[in-house]
């Protein structure tokens, strides 16, 4: 049947060629719709409690998407003349940042002070180039002492200051909206960089996390994508030394990729990092169905037989192995469906869209393209004869080698658990990332991207000024003060107790909250009509007045350290204000724990993936036995691929959780390909199984290895990306496959072996038995 | 004969009506602002009941009640006294502004559970005017020199034709680059303001409904809705109980007056 198919194909070559082309255009032209996702929350399911938990904050107050400058004058100085009317100029400069709605910094600071019984409501800084030595000196007191400020827009050392603008996206096209804040906001940098030759000026903030995931997309699709292809154009043209089969193949490869994006287009579907990578992923898994292709045509061709009869040779033994393989690779993919992270089922789906475009690719158009196109094969496939080597020493060391690699696996499995989980959603960027290089400066310098931010509830409305529930905000505050990991909290508490003390004449013992709740509401009322345009009580109070916000910023910590200092804090709360126990949210938190809820919604696609890839191996060798025997090549190599990662790094992240499902249906390929040489060695050619183990080295030995080759390549170029999730998640699948590849020349047929009876009789016996 | 006469009037009318264009958008919309001025001079002092509701996006709602006198200033903006009813916490809060065209506005506020008035001092005009998506700039009377205006058209909304004027702040500290008001052409009084924030994006959107008029002259809007388009809240003004020419006195509005206002 698959003879007269090729036939058919071969008959229609231009036709299946024009058709093939014409499928490619019709698909990717939905590329053209294609954008990249800016929003960090991609990266958590609509349902995630984290961020629900994250977004009802977020709606009972005013939104804290930001972007802040980090101004830091030459002279390490922020409290001179010249470097407050610079960050009074680019706070003023900063209002026409689009969706901008409040800008703040030092200079326009509410500085509240008493005079008499007159309330006077300032800038802190006005007309900053006429201050005189002691103003300076002045506004530093005032700036250093503020709780509001220091540590958040002026450094303890008064060596930096930052200027915050909070930014309200309307979210209507927020693939616009935020590039237009950033580009923006750079303009402004690089003009005020120019203008004040004496500041150095940095931009930190959320647009510029949400930016940098779009631009890190970018960046590896414009970097790593032509480089992964002239990497595989250079293998394949060693392997093939032959123009015309390698550009066919590298063809088939670009239509399946266009094909995926563009039906990833179609669907509208919006790239993130994670799936941005799906190009290179696509180009180095489909690779493997063309090599095996190729690989027969030029081998039977330099035996002899003509271009037509080695083309329908190849297909009759190659295609139920391609499809197998290509079947396996999709389950494997699209078990990431399972994820809680959609960046990464989008990449699965986009993975198997390609898989599944070049698997049809693979035998219709390529058959038709090498009928066509002029083939010369000249010389034989490298690597034959060291293979032949290699079967025959695995075949001899057999005994030594099967204890060998089970103490090895024993020993790398145990080492699993020293991996820990950890997300740092500001590391995910690399330092060629400016974003990275700014938050970490900006982190040690002036504050935090990180933070927790709690809504503690009061428990009636209009009782937030309830002065019990006020000491219990106070106390929580001054205990979070404490902690080694925080660099800044924001309470209403402080806000109370300046009131108070501007009420009683700047009387600093008056620097206390208020005695009663009526007075506290009618401080309350003073602040909120002394606030000036862009700000309202809602920043901290919610519209009910029963709920007050307390933002904690801290240091970039690990995932595990601020589940633990969420966790104390908890504790705390419990102990002594258990009414007011809640969670703590924020994007830290969220991170926090995305690795581990990945991990278990992946345990469900790993399951099954390996469920349903076993049957098929099973369906495939029609074997029971040798499908339970593959289990232990396709199993062992992500499983002792986390324990050397536990000894090499120990920190495994989102990215992580899925390589095991998406990895799984690559390897077994190899397994495949070995297993049903050895099978076919043994019940056709009715080898005994020391020669059917060579028979399967001679004949499969050097497909596997330059798959393999391959696909660690590709892999290892999306270990380039600047984006952290990307790269280890290619470092890894690499080497998860490096060692599949040894697990199926070294493990796996001393495995046949051992399970296998030597003799061609009880072989016979045994096949009849199935 | 005949047809030089037509001609004559013809040419006239022409002419008349390029002197009526030689009018300026600018000198057209002063106009509109001044007679919509004269027609609200003149009533003395009024007194009303506010209810504020305010609303955030997701639609969580509080409400604050609030009394509100006003006594008519000549040449300077008007003064007000504004008493907290409700929330509890707050009542007998009193809130005395004179507004000023374009300089900022004096404030006093006497809190009853400090028993002492205190003045705030500041040019916060823009800020939010008691938590809510007014302006103070918004809510205090609308003097003519508070803007420059400039006449951009004609046009009819929800049924009512109206004049549409720009205005520009003349104040340094302004929130807005400029406000679109639409004008009801018969009655001169405002129908809908949209205000454009400092880098002139759209703002806020500000409508009045339930008008009555009082002492068969004066407007006064039952209803004033701001919506802010930025960040989804908006306020619900209710104005109930209007009474006009209570025969207030400037002692009345003076800062000794607010502790005792009831």
């Amino acid at each position: 049947m698959l003879k007269s198919y090729t036939e058919w194909l071969l008959k229609w070559k231009y036709a299946v060629v024009a058709l093939s082309l014409l499928t490619v255009a019709l698909l990717g032209y939905g590329a053209s719709r294609l954008g990249f996702t800016n929003d960090y929350r991609v990266f958590f399911s609509a349902d995630n409690p984290q961020l629900l938990a994250f977004e009802n904050l977020q709606n009972t107050y005013t939104k804290n998407d930001n972007v802040m400058f980090v101004i830091s004058p030459e002279d390490g100085q922020v409290f001179t003349a010249q470097t407050l009317e610079a960050i009074r100029d680019i706070t003023e400069q900063s209002w026409q940042i689009p969706y901008s709605i409040r800008v703040d910094s030092v200079t326009n600071f509410q500085h509240t002070r008493a005079e008499g019984d007159d309330l006077m409501v300032a800038d802190l800084v006005t007309a900053a180039e006429s201050l005189g030595t002691e103003e300076l000196m002045e506004i530093r007191r005032v700036a250093l002492n503020e709780p509001m400020l220091i540590n958040r827009l002026i450094s303890k050392d008064s060596a930096h200051a930052g200027i915050n603008v909070t930014i309200q996206l309307p979210g209507v096209d927020q693939m616009k909206e935020t590039p237009e804040v950033v580009a923006h906001a750079r303009k402004l940098r690089e003009d005020m960089m120019q203008k004040y030759p004496g500041i150095d000026i940095r931009l930190v903030g959320i647009a510029m996390l949400n930016n940098a995931f779009s631009e890190a997309s970018m960046h590896d699709g414009q970097t790593l994508v032509p480089l992964s292809f002239a990497a595989i154009i250079i293998v394949m043209f060693l392997l093939l030394r032959d123009i015309s089969s390698t550009g066919a193949a590298v063809l088939v490869v670009l239509f399946s990729i266009v094909s995926a994006m563009g039906i990833t287009g179609w669907l509208g579907m919006r790239l993130t990092p994670p799936s941005a990578s799906a190009p290179i992923i696509i180009l180095t898994v489909a690779i493997g169905s063309t090599v095996h292709l190729l690989v027969t045509i030029m081998q039977e061709m330099y035996k002899g037989m003509s271009k037509h009869d080695a083309i329908i040779e190849s297909m009759r033994v190659n295609a139920t192995p391609i499809f197998l393989c290509s079947f396996t690779t999709v389950l494997g993919f699209l078990s990431m469906n399972t994820s809680d992270a959609p960046p990464f089922r989008d990449l699965g789906n986009i993975s198997a869209f390609g898989v599944i475009a070049s698997y049809i690719f693979t035998v219709t158009f390529l058959p038709a393209i090498m009928a066509i196109l002029p083939v010369k094969a000249t010389h034989h496939v490298v690597g034959t004869s060291p293979m032949i080597k290699l079967g025959h020493w695995v075949v001899s060391h057999r005994k030594k080698i099967l204890p060998f690699f089970t103490v090895m696996s024993i020993v790398l499995i145990l080492m699993i658990s020293r991996n820990q989980l950890n997300d740092i959603f500001v590391n995910y960027f690399d330092e060629s990332v400016p974003f990275r290089v700014d938050t970490d400066f900006a982190t040690e310098h002036l504050t935090g991207t990180y933070s927790i931010d709690y809504s503690l509830d009061s428990g009636a409305p209009e009782n937030v000024s309830n002065p019990d529930f006020l000491r219990k905000v106070e106390a929580f505050a001054d205990w979070y003060r404490q902690q080694p990991e925080v660099i800044h909290v924001n309470t209403i508490t402080d806000t109370f107790k300046r009131l108070n003390k501007n009420m009683h004449g700047d009387d600093p013992a008056m620097y206390a909250l208020p005695e009663n709740s009526r007075l506290g509401a009618q401080y309350l009322l003073l602040y909120e009509m002394s606030l000036p345009y862009g700000l309202d009580l809602n920043n901290q109070i919610d519209v009910a007045k029963q709920a007050t916000r307390l933002s904690v910023t801290i240091k970039t910590i690990s995932s595990s350290q601020v589940l633990a200092l969420e966790e104390r804090a908890k504790a705390w709360l419990h102990q002594h204000a258990p009414e007011l126990k809640t969670e703590g949210t924020s994007p830290a938190v969220m991170f926090s724990h995305i690795g581990m809820r990945n991990i278990i919604s992946m345990i469900k696609g790993t399951t099954l993936a390996f469920i349903l890839i076993s049957l098929t191996m099973m369906f495939a060798l029609r074997s029971v036995k040798y499908g339970f025997i593959s289990l232990i090549p396709n199993v062992l190599p992500a499983a002792t691929a986390f324990g050397i990662w536990g000894m090499a790094v120990g920190e495994v992240g989102l990215a992580l959780s899925i390589v095991t499902a998406m990895t799984l249906g690559i390897v077994v390929d190899d397994t495949i390909h070995f297993i049903s040489k050895y099978m076919r060695a043994r019940h056709e050619k009715d080898l005994d199984n020391q020669d059917a183990v060579r028979y399967a080295f001679r004949h499969v030995g050097v497909a596997m290895w330059v798959t393999s080759t391959v696909l660690i390549a590709g892999f290892l170029v999306l270990s380039l990306s600047a984006f952290e999730l990307n790269a280890s998640m290619g470092i890894m699948n690499s080497m998860i496959i490096a060692i599949a590849l040894i697990l199926d020349l070294f493990l796996l047929p001393p495995l046949l072996m051992s399970f296998d009876k030597r003799s061609r009789e009880q072989a016979h016996n045994e096949e009849t038995h199935i | 004969m005949k047809f030089a006469t037509r001609y004559c009037f013809a040419l006239l009318a022409l002419v008349s009506t390029q002197l009526a264009l030689a009018q300026t958008a600018e000198e057209k919309g002063l106009e509109i602002a001044t007679e919509a001025d004269r027609r609200d001079s003149g009533f003395i002092d009024s007194s009303a009941t506010l209810t504020m509701e305010l609303r955030n996006k997701q639609g969580a709602t509080s409400l604050r009640h609030v009394r509100v006198r006003s006594l008519e200033m000549k040449n300077d903006g008007d003064k007000s006294l504004s008493i907290f009813d409700a929330p509890a916490d707050v009542k007998g809060t009193a809130f005395l502004t004179y507004s000023h065209a374009k300089e900022p506005d004096e404030q006093w506020l006497f809190l009853p559970e400090l028993k002492r008035v205190k003045r705030i001092n500041s040019n916060n005009k823009s800020g939010p005017f008691m938590g809510s998506e007014f302006a103070y700039e918004d809510i205090g009377s609308q003097e003519i020199e508070k803007y420059t205006y400039k006449y951009l058209r004609d046009e009819v909304i929800n049924g009512v034709d109206c004049f549409v004027v720009e205005r520009t702040p003349t104040y340094e500290h302004s929130g807005y680059t400029r406000q679109i008001a639409w004008i009801n052409k018969k009655e001169y009084r405002p129908e809908q303001i949209v205000f454009y924030d400092r880098k002139n994006d759209l703002l806020k959107t500000l409508k009045y409904s339930d008008y009555q008029q009082y002492l068969n002259q004066y407007w006064r809007a039952g209803k004033m809705h701001m919506e802010n388009h930025q960040t989804g809240k908006s306020t619900l003004l209710t104005w109930s109980n209007y009474k006009f020419r209570n025969g207030y006195k400037d002692s009345d509005f003076s800062r000794n007056s607010l502790e005792n206002a009831k």
